[in-house]
């Protein structure tokens, strides 16, 4: 078998039984790997009607056809499983160096079941895989963590963990692998944790076998070309990092200020990309086989490591209101230290600075801390209180949909099924807010980045005010990204690669005989198997929207000024597009096509 | 007529973030452009005021001309 092993790891954690199966993917080619084969893996084996933080839900780690393979930026891994925060399907990736060595240990897989009845960990080395107790991990931060693990298994292995905020089943926690990097959304480091598994540790020493080797070597060379002359892989991202969005969002005025109360940030140069590059950057810090290396490496005081990100910096900055680049990278840090999602932990600071502005939190449950826009500190000590669960930390750490519902007015979370939204205010880009309104894991900016037509002019400009077309440009982007997801790639190779490209890696690392038009055929069965997952879990197609704010309330001022997004005028369109009902349900004719019915 | 402009990214080598260019009544953002040696093709979005502009487009007395080269991330 070309591209695969056919072989995943099943391991009980409650009889602590491990077991090698061979994989049937005669199927495989339909769902390509990663997310669309984690999520058949989910749909066949979880209720999707499951408590996420339950024994019940499965927790998968899968690889993609081209995860370990000589292609661009070919190292990533996804985790699957039911979301804690959203209740929809999760699937998180993360780049780093953890996923190839997983392929390279020979499985494309590991579907976790049930619960440990105390902390462990699993030691794979190729065919001898172990689970051993972790109890000495416990509670250790993730640095801490990984360097006992790197001791016990040999400075080569690689480690993928959960921190604290795992342990402790915030729904914002994050599986950490290679210290600092993170699959960050939807709470999947909770469902680890609620299993008891701290750790998994490999160690991997096989190739994977290629379809057409020589082949394979003329189109990596030529799609390394194309990533290093292409503007933002070439220049712009190598450069500056993803940072390097922090202005040109600003001056679009879509940059969310203190909670999405305005687009515009007055300070946004005080926190951009070049101030990062000028100020703080020690190194870049690139993934597996990348050639773009976007990652950064920073230092402030007697602060260092990975990142941060574009999301990051957006988060604990203009979202709360702060300046301070240097109190951003101390929140981040403290992110991966605890293993929680930056996006949403400064979103629901954010969140609980307007709870506390509009006179919903009250000063007594601050226990001495500030919770005012723009205070550095707070960022920083918020976060530690949140992944320790300490004092209104603790009320915090399930995302700010929940908090603010505490309070009585849900509406002040900028959430889209109670996942925090990301850095673009959709108010001015209209075909992003569809996105973000119909994202199969709930408020997310990389199920489809239509930032990338609407205010990068790649590929082509589109006018980010127009709604024509758009539903079209947004079920394009779904599927596109679904397949990149599925075959173990960044999605940041989109810029320079399309469709067609990623069709011609994957038949030869393969053998396969997609197309472009094919491939993108396999993204749409992959959203429609999510979309029946979220169906089945209960998740209602009314929940396809954004916060009332965006809805009705107009952009106050900057370069978008008087907008509000208009999805009712969009909705339909996406919804007749996929072939679903006006209800927003995919179709019986639609499920046959895909194969899934 | 005076236009201010702001740089970003790479295009702020030799350069600097912010300038105010003392332009001719009617030009274009092209012309001031060129008056700045930056190449069209190194330019891939162009804002006017915060709304998508181009390089033929005419300015206005105190018009706000930010430019980017190609960059992204997510």
């Amino acid at each position: 078998m070309y591209g695969y092993f056919g072989k995943r790891l099943r391991v009980n954690l409650k009889d602590r039984t491990v077991t090698v199966e061979a994989w049937d993917l005669k199927e495989g080619e339909k769902f390509i790997g990663g997310r669309g084969l984690g999520t058949k893996i989910l749909m066949e084996e979880v209720n999707p009607q499951a408590d996420a933080l339950s024994p019940e839900n499965k927790l998968i780690f899968v690889t993609g056809p081209l995860t370990g393979t000589p292609t661009p930026t070919g190292g990533r891994y996804m985790v699957v499983t039911k979301s804690p925060l959203t209740g929809t399907v999760a699937c998180s990736n993360s780049g780093g160096y953890w996923g190839a060595e997983l392929k390279t240990a020979g499985y494309d897989a590991i579907i976790l079941e049930d619960k440990a009845d105390a902390p462990v960990y699993i030691s794979i080395e190729d065919e001898k895989v172990e689970i051993r107790d972790a109890s000495h991990l416990w509670g250790k931060a993730v640095t801490e963590a990984t360097k006992a693990l790197e001791a016990e298994n040999g400075e080569k292995a690689k480690v993928c963990l959960i921190g604290p905020a795992g342990e402790k089943l915030s729904r914002m926690a994050a599986v950490m692998n290679d210290y600092s990097r993170a699959a960050g959304r939807s709470g999947v480091g909770a469902v680890m944790g609620s299993k008891n598994l701290k750790a998994i540790v490999v160690k991997g020493s096989k190739k994977v076998a290629l379809h057409d080797e020589a082949n394979l070597k003329a189109l990596v060379s030529a799609d390394n070309k194309k990533l290093r002359e292409n503007g933002v892989t070439g220049q712009g991202l190598p450069t500056y990092g993803t940072a390097v969005l922090v202005n040109i969002i600003n001056e679009n005025g879509i940059l969310p200020t203190n909670n999405f109360q305005k687009a515009y940030f007055d300070k946004a140069e005080e926190i951009s990309g070049e101030t990062l590059a000028e100020k703080y950057l020690v190194k870049k810090d690139p993934c597996y086989r990348c050639p773009i290396a976007c990652g950064r490496y920073c230092k402030v005081d007697d602060i260092e490591g990975g990142g941060p990100e574009y999301e990051t910096v957006w988060a604990f900055g203009s979202d709360c209101g702060v300046s301070d680049l240097g109190a951003v990278i101390k929140a981040n840090y403290w992110c991966n230290e605890l293993g929680l999602d930056t996006i949403s932990v400064g979103a629901t600071i954010a969140a609980a600075m307007e709870l506390y502005e509009k006179g919903h939190i009250k000063e007594a449950e601050l226990e001495g801390l500030s919770l005012e826009f723009g205070n550095a500190e707070a960022v920083i000590e918020w976060t530690k209180k949140i992944g320790w669960r300490q004092g209104l930390g603790d009320k915090m750490a399930d995302g700010s949909y929940r908090l603010a519902e505490m309070y009585g007015v849900p509406e002040l979370s900028m959430t889209v099924k109670k996942q925090e939204l990301p850095a673009y205010d959709p108010r001015g880009v209209q075909g992003h807010g569809l996105q973000y309104a119909t994202s199969n894991r709930g408020g997310c900016h990389v199920r489809g980045y239509m930032i990338s037509p609407e205010i990068l002019a790649s590929p082509e400009k589109l006018d980010r005010f127009a709604l024509e077309g758009k539903a079209l440009w947004v079920k394009i982007f779904q599927d596109l990204t679904a397949v990149i997801d599925s075959m173990g790639l960044c999605l940041f190779t989109s810029f320079a690669l399309g469709a067609g490209d990623y069709a011609e890696l994957y038949n030869a690392v393969t053998g396969g005989k997609y197309t472009a038009e094919t491939i993108l055929e396999a993204g749409d069965r992959i959203w429609n198997l999510e979309r029946m997952f979220n169906l089945q879990a209960g998740i209602k197609p009314e929940e396809d929207t954004l916060p009332k704010r965006l809805l009705e309330e107009e952009i106050a001022e900057g370069p978008s000024k008087g907008w509000v997004h208009k999805l009712d005028e969009l909705l339909p369109a996406y919804y007749e597009l996929r072939g679903w009902t006006k209800e927003g349900v995919p179709s019986e004719e639609k499920l046959q096509a895909l194969g899934l019915a | 007529m005076n236009i201010r402009v702001k740089l970003f990214a790479t295009l702020r080598e030799g350069r600097g973030k912010a300038l105010e260019v003392d332009a001719q009544d009617g030009a274009s953002a092209g012309e001031i452009l060129r008056s700045l040696m930056i190449k069209a093709e190194d330019v891939a979005i162009l804002l006017i005021n915060g709304k998508d502009g181009h390089l033929d487009q005419p300015l206005f007395e105190d018009d706000l001309l930010s430019i980017f080269p190609p960059v992204g991330g997510g």
